[in-house]
């Protein structure tokens, strides 16, 4: 039993980052740190067909979207929104826009502000219970949300907050929290410690001293958990499905999942739902994944 | 910065009180349920049930052991795939080569878009008639009219097919992430004692990842197990539940026969088993220990 206990503490350690120091950011350190260029076509020739595998099924949606009922042509011209009109005014993917950014924004918010508390208490404390708190956290991984269905539907009659994007939002921070805690709490702890305390000495509260020196510095970190967060949040399927019977309460992906099975044969209208789902969670993570790379070596999944 | 405060409890307050409602309660009610007779739709016959669900999970019912072996399938294809593609994806934008950036992107960027969406879009990918089967089959590769998803051969191909291509670039993502913090002296000193390209990578690159990828195959693995909505929305389960995993059957279980009762013993029995395999995957693996 200690032996096992042993190997949990390590692999706190380890998910929290505690044994190595962040790399140093921007770009400079990035471009240094590859070896040299081996064989170009090592390089290009995999990555070319990797490519393909990637981008021709987006590229799929994004014709089927474009081109009007009846076409075949695997270049669009010219491009028609009629598909785009169906999905957006007629089967409403406007309402479950909507509803899905909101969603996606609270969780946002609530997922950053409460891993950044949990983390900085993980991070910068000694408490007791913290062990078993972390190992609450990890555990927490091996629950499967499906598997949690059957008394979150009972909880969540009780609590009235079936049909409600307030109670999706709090299934999913719940859910989302755990992970993000432990990855924030990594990067706080490789933040240094002794401008806090220098901060501290000169009289600054505890708080102060956070707001002032910590926080700008967790930037990156905020980036990558709170994108983290909304992707997720935007993706989620199975809570909004289960929790969300009123179609003015549909997120996209409970929309879209409606659009597969009632227009088998629409596929202008799947796509340009897919589009729609799709365009704003690319946009974002297309932004933020040198974060997210960054973030992750910095804080999380350590070894 | 170690003194004895209330600080901490105060900071951790409102995830403690989250974890106990969402995810405490609810693992209580679980195992409280698998003890139970406990059907909606005959709410007379509920009551104690004692092992009566587990009994019956075990010796009398075939699609829970058929279920239980997919997902076992589902993973371990899946996770060895993904850690095989990913830890090459993630070593070629590693590389310096221009355009590294936008490369990048682009091959993440599946990870953006899982559960429904994937499904849409590969829907689109592999229909029959407007897919890309029947505009290869008018360029003369193939056959016309190949339909992938309907055919019970090729279905479980098309899913894994359809994994991969939004699961291969989290592993890059994570494996790109700790291929970063190597330090560069390690491959510098590895070149003065003229090792070749091959023998840095056996001998600096994997040694340093090996905690990333044994932590990242078990997270991988655990998700995979518990995957619902791509398999759910691509297949339903089918063809005659030849790809139903554990937690596909439980929703089944609880969402169309509403039995809340056997649905929970599944859960529990799902929930020891990834408890059982991590532990033992962690202890096999020498997780954290030093090469």
């Amino acid at each position: 039993m200690t032996e096992t206990l042993g190997k949990t503490d390590t692999l706190v350690r380890e998910i929290a980052g505690t044994t190595h120091a962040p790399p140093p950011t921007g770009r400079r350190r990035r471009r240094a740190v590859a070896e040299e260029p081996g064989k170009p076509w090592m390089i290009r020739v995999p990555l070319v067909l990797y490519l393909l595998f990637t981008l021709v099924p987006f590229y799929w949606m994004l014709v089927f979207a474009v081109r009007p009922t009846g076409s075949t042509q695997l270049v669009p011209w010219p491009v028609s929104f009629e598909h785009f009109d169906t999905v957006w005014n007629d089967i409403g993917f406007g309402v479950f826009f909507y509803n899905s950014v909101v969603m996606g924004l609270g969780v946002l918010v609530f997922v950053t502000i409460l891993s950044v508390m949990g983390g900085y208490a993980l991070a910068r404390f000694r408490f007791r219970g913290q062990r078993v708190f972390l190992l609450a956290m990890l555990c927490s991984q091996f629950i499967p949300g499906a598997m949690m269905l059957i008394p979150l539907f009972v909880i969540f009659k009780g609590l009235g907050l079936l049909n409600s994007i307030t109670g999706l939002v709090i299934a999913e921070v719940a859910f989302q929290l755990p992970l993000s805690l432990i990855l924030m709490s990594g990067f706080i702890r490789n933040i240094s410690v002794e401008l806090e305390e220098a901060a501290m000495v000169d009289g600054c509260s505890r708080p102060r001293a956070f707001f002032a020196v910590v926080l700008p510095q967790l930037k990156p970190a905020l980036v990558a958990v709170g994108s983290f967060a909304f992707i997720g949040a935007w993706n989620n399927f199975l809570f909004a499905l289960m929790f969300a019977t009123r179609q003015d309460k549909f997120t996209l992906p409970v929309g879209l999942s409606y659009t597969l099975g009632e227009f088998n044969t629409d596929f202008g209208a799947l796509a340009a739902g897919g589009v729609v789902a799709a365009v704003p969670v690319v946009l974002v993570f297309a932004v933020v994944q040198r974060f997210l790379v960054q973030g992750l070596s910095a804080g999380a999944v350590k070894g | 910065m170690r003194t004895r405060t209330w600080a901490p409890y105060a900071l951790i307050a409102p995830t403690l009180v989250l974890m106990a409602i969402f995810l405490v309660y609810p693992i209580g009610s679980v195992v409280y349920y698998s003890l139970q007779r406990y059907n909606v739709t005959q709410p007379w016959k509920n009551g104690f049930a004692g092992l009566d669900n587990f009994t019956r999970m075990l010796f009398d019912d075939p699609l829970f052991w058929q279920s239980l072996a997919f997902s076992a399938k589902w993973v371990v294809v899946e996770v060895g795939l993904q850690l095989l593609l990913g830890l090459v994806l993630a070593l070629i934008v590693n590389e310096t080569f221009i355009g590294r950036g936008v490369a990048r992107a682009l091959v993440f960027s599946p990870w953006a878009v899982s559960g429904v969406l994937t499904t849409g879009i590969w829907i689109l990918l592999l229909n029959p008639s407007t897919g890309i089967f029947q505009v290869l089959s008018e360029w003369g590769v193939g056959s016309p009219g190949t339909s992938v998803l309907g055919n019970p051969d090729t279905v479980f191909d098309a899913l894994v097919v359809t994994e991969l291509w939004r699961g291969v670039p989290f592993f890059a993502i994570l494996l790109l992430a700790d291929l970063q913090s190597i330090p560069k002296d390690l491959y510098e000193a590895a070149s003065v004692d003229g090792a070749s390209r091959w023998r840095r990578f056996t001998s600096v690159t994997l040694p340093h990842l090996k905690d990333a990828i044994i932590l990242s195959t078990l997270l991988r693995a655990v998700w995979e197990f518990n995957n619902v909505d791509l398999i759910y929305t691509l297949t339903g389960g089918g063809p005659a539940n030849q790809t139903t995993t554990l937690p596909l059957y439980v929703a089944r279980q609880a969402v169309d026969s509403h039995n809340f009762g056997y649905g929970s013993a599944l859960t529990v029995a799902g929930f020891l088993i990834l408890l059982f395999f991590s532990i033992a995957y962690l202890r096999l693996s020498k997780f954290g220990s030093r090469a």
